[in-house]
């Protein structure tokens, strides 16, 4: 280092104190991250979320009681009655195995925490991980101020924050984290082009492929930026050993996976990948060969490779066309496709059409979600151009391919907010770059004869301010802490005076000094506006349970514990071996909480079952019965909200009901039950819905209410007000009416009048509709 | 045309051939070690397409001749004209090479069934 001898261990003390400094800012911003997802356990109490979280709850318990051997070959009798359904095989174990191992440590520790607390809390702490992996990733790809704004952002997203509040038990908790880890390696083999961080890599896929089904994106995204970078000009050995480990270690380590097996070669998920492989491999021949000949010599090469190998190419490929083209969906599942073809599942599967996450995202949902980050965005891909490397061509990548999928399905937003968030800490570091740079070239009188270079600080050209240089730069940089900025600058104005560093400077690259302070001033504003956005998302927005529902009104706070108080009355009140139909959301609730077998759950793997039970929840009481009694049905639990308000109930869900079920059963049709293309419940409803199961059993003695039956979700009165029921018993509804729990009579001693064979002159419906899925029955 | 390209093409090849053995021993013993493996991959395929099971075995034996083969990259970060590893001690690279190795076979263990 060129200089006067007293700065020697300046910049080294300066080196120390930042980065003690910013792992203390590393330290926060995980206990911040922690903190902000805990705001459901203050304001309800600590509990699971929602619907799939009970399932990897209940799964949870079972590894912790029975150990991993019971749990890898576990077959599930008590959901999917009479199917039953391998859970060893179909659930992603990642999350599941993970909260076990945690439990299982602190318990050999001796700290006793129950399973149920350990669920609660996994989300939060994997997020705090999450938030330091993207320290880690934007890192590689900016510096370390860019990295420490990308965490601390990602550690707010209102859209990440959603998906792995305290209580939020999915996978999408383990998974983020997973993704930036894995995306962080991947950038860092990049870089050093070292083959132990290539194993890494291919581990942390393995974890990735273990938590969720979203592994895809990654294992297209990076044969993708392989494919850019060899485009491009920029295939070196460094990429060769960033991407070939990865495809052979990774696809292996994925077909261990029992969920994914051979799909991983198997798939066209997976063909990117193989492709890209095949086509590295010959980019790599192709520079080894043009290294050891002569310029001639390789000109010659060409062309006879060329006129040979593209005919053998072109028959290669005409045969691999054949083989995809072959199979109708061209090996691509269901889901993927839909994320390629946004129309197809509203065509061809509506039980995917069907769940809300699956909708494509309106435009507020992206302001609610990403926030101020949406327009930080472009900024940060600007700024990734300059200048251009591997790793910051990755992350455009990213962030225009997850920007194209969350528009798809609003669900993916959350793979867009890590994206956004390294975007928009790319973009803020740059930005106080430059304004701390002029305010730091103009202050008067402490920067007279040091002159800094005001541009980008990565270029300057005299080797002797290289080390200086650089030490300011990540002084500068590390105060990008909207609330230490200002004590930053006091010991940096000190710094600055005893290092007189001499550089070039470029004058035009120099903002005035108070446009800069100004500008910095309206940067934090902007950070604050961000935050307290974040706050009130994750409190108000995010937080709810969804089990427990509150409202406030004129006498205070009203709690809603109906849902709890059905599947507890189920559990003390039923035998354990009684089966409860609903509709599919309600499944895996019902088997973790009330312990009973359930005939769907939320997996939805089998269309035909969940026709069979939209079927009977369509159909009068006769034929329902007749359907439900065929699966050893004993209780029907049906989802009400007419009395309290609550929207998402079985009469608003039950379209769907009929679409799924006509889709297989087609003498359900959805025009029965509109008038006049209107979904309507009252007077003028049509008489198939009227006498439908799923009205009756809504609406039996709803009149007894407040003697109008007026629904407060449908706001109208209801069309049928007095009616028995035939096949079924009330047993149970809850205090605000919002379950309801109905036993099937038992079939009668004694059929008075009727043979054996169904009437085919019966000219009420009922009988035709009963012959009509006599006739469909699908076990045949 | 046909005649000149003929004889670019002997011109080539004779080129190709005079290039390789200027190559270092210990490169060329780690291309035996490659060839070899791709060779055993072969053989596997080729068994797979008369016997035609089990599935899992046989990819199993595939990627492991192609992932031996694949850290034949080693070759790149020893070989000592490629600059961009010239900081990359080869005891370094040797003991990634172990390290990867470990884990692929660990996983071909479980895999092999």
């Amino acid at each position: 280092m060129a200089g006067p001898p007293e700065q020697a261990p300046a910049p080294g003390l300066r080196y120390a104190f930042g980065s003690v400094l910013s792992f203390f800012i590393l330290l926060l911003i995980g206990v911040f991250a922690f903190s902000i997802r805990l705001f459901s356990v203050i304001k309800y109490e600590s509990v699971i979320h929602e619907f799939d979280p009970y399932f990897n709850y209940r799964v949870t318990q079972f590894l912790t009681k029975n150990g991993i051997y019971d749990f890898w070959n576990w077959f599930d009798d008590r959901t999917w009655y009479p199917l039953g359904r391998v859970i060893g095989g179909t659930v992603y174990p990642g999350l599941t195995l993970t909260a076990g191992t945690i439990w299982w440590l602190l318990n050999s520790l001796n700290i006793p925490l129950s399973v149920e607390t350990v669920c609660v809390f996994t989300a939060p702490i994997f997020s705090a991980f999450a938030a330091w992996a993207t320290y880690l990733l934007t890192k590689e790809v900016k510096g370390a101020g860019a990295g420490l704004t990308a965490a601390a952002l990602l550690a707010m997203v209102p859209s990440y924050i959603s998906r792995s509040v305290a209580g939020s038990y999915d996978n999408e908790a383990v998974a983020i984290f997973a993704l930036i880890f894995t995306f962080y390696l991947y950038i860092k083999t990049l870089n050093t082009g070292s083959l132990f961080y290539a194993t890494l890599n291919a581990i942390a896929y393995f974890y990735m492929v273990c938590s969720w089904g979203g592994y895809t994106f990654i294992i297209n995204l990076i044969p993708m930026h392989a494919l850019l970078c060899i485009v491009t000009g920029r295939y070196s050995s460094r990429l060769y050993v960033a991407y070939a480990p990865l495809v052979v270690l990774g696809t292996l380590l994925a077909a261990l996976v029992p969920v994914v097996g051979f799909n991983a070669v198997m798939t066209s998920e997976h063909f990117a990948s193989f492709l890209v492989f095949i086509i590295i491999h010959v980019v790599a021949l192709v520079d080894y060969i043009k290294g050891s000949l002569s310029p001639k010599m390789f000109k010659v090469a060409v062309t006879l490779v060329v006129s040979v190998g593209l005919a053998v190419c072109f028959a290669v490929v005409a045969v691999l066309v054949a083989l995809v083209a072959s199979s109708p969906t061209m090996g691509w599942s269901g889901r993927s496709l839909s994320l390629l073809d946004p129309t197809y599942a509203s065509k061809y599967i509506p039980i995917i059409a069907s769940v809300s996450e699956h909708q494509p995202p309106t435009w507020p949902s992206y302001f609610m979600d990403i926030n101020v980050l949406a327009f930080l965005v472009p900024a940060g891909i600007i700024a990734c151009f300059l200048p251009l490397s591997d790793a910051s061509s990755f992350v455009v990548l990213y962030i225009v391919t997850s920007v194209y999928f969350s528009g798809v399905m609003v669900r993916l937003m959350l793979v867009l907010a890590p994206a956004a968030c390294i975007m928009s800490g790319i973009a803020l570091s740059e930005a106080f770059d430059v304004f701390t740079r002029s305010i730091k070239f103009q202050l008067p009188g402490l920067s007279g004869n040091s002159e800094v270079n005001a541009g980008d600080g990565s270029s300057s050209t005299v080797v002797a301010q290289n080390d200086a240089a650089k030490t300011d730069k990540r002084e500068d940089t590390l105060k990008d802490r909207p609330s230490r900025k200002n004590k930053k600058k006091e010991k940096e104005k000190e710094h600055v005076e005893k290092a007189p560093v001499k550089s070039k400077v470029k004058r035009l690259l120099v903002l005035p000094l108070e446009a800069s302070v100004v500008a910095l001033l309206l940067i934090v504003l902007l950070g604050a506006f961000y935050v307290v956005h974040c706050v009130w998302a994750a409190a108000e927005a995010y937080s709810a349970p969804s089990i427990v529902l509150t409202s406030h009104s004129h006498d205070g706070l009203h709690v809603f514990d109906d849902f709890r108080e059905a599947y507890a009355w189920l559990s003390h009140n039923t035998d354990v071996d009684d089966k409860v139909a609903s509709w599919w959301d309600y499944g895996y609730q019902t088997t973790a909480m009330a312990n009973r077998t359930v005939i769907v759950d939320n997996n939805t793997w089998n269309n035909t079952h969940i026709a069979t039970v939209g079927t009977a929840m369509s159909s009068p009481e006769k034929a329902a019965w007749e359907i439900f009694n065929s699966l050893d049905v004993k209780y029907v639990l049906v989802v009400f909200g007419g009395l309290v308000g609550y929207p998402s109930d079985d009469i608003n869900k039950f379209l769907w009901m009929v679409r799924i079920g006509g889709g297989v059963f087609p003498h359900i049709k959805e025009p029965d039950y509109l008038r006049d293309g209107q979904y309507r419940i009252d007077s003028q409803a049509t008489p198939t819905m009227l006498n439908c199961l799923m009205y009756k059993l809504s609406y039996y003695r709803f009149v007894e209410t407040d003697g109008k039956a007026f629904d407060r979700v449908r706001r109208t009165e209801i069309g049928k007000k007095y009616f028995k029921l035939t096949h079924f018993d009330e047993v149970f509804t809850t205090h605000h009416w919002m379950v309801r729990i109905y036993k099937l009579r038992p079939p009668k001693n004694r059929i008075r009048g009727k043979t054996k064979k169904p009437k085919s002159k019966g000219s009420s419906t009922t009988s035709s509709k009963r012959g009509g899925t006599r006739k469909k029955n699908p076990w045949h | 045309m046909a005649r000149s390209t003929g004889k670019d093409a002997h011109a080539l090849f004779h080129a190709l051939r005079s290039a390789y053995p200027a190559t270092p021993t210990n490169l060329k013993i780690i291309d035996l070690y490659v060839g070899f493996s791709v060779f055993t991959a072969l053989t596997q395929v080729a068994y797979m397409a008369i016997v035609g099971f089990p599935f899992n075995s046989f990819l199993s034996g595939v990627l492991s001749c192609i992932g031996t083969a694949i850290l034949a990259l080693l070759r790149i970060q020893v070989n000592k004209e490629n600059k961009e590893f010239k900081d990359l001690a080869a005891e370094r690279a040797f003991v990634d090479f172990v390290l990867c190795n470990l884990v692929l076979h660990l996983v071909i263990m479980n895999f092999l069934g």
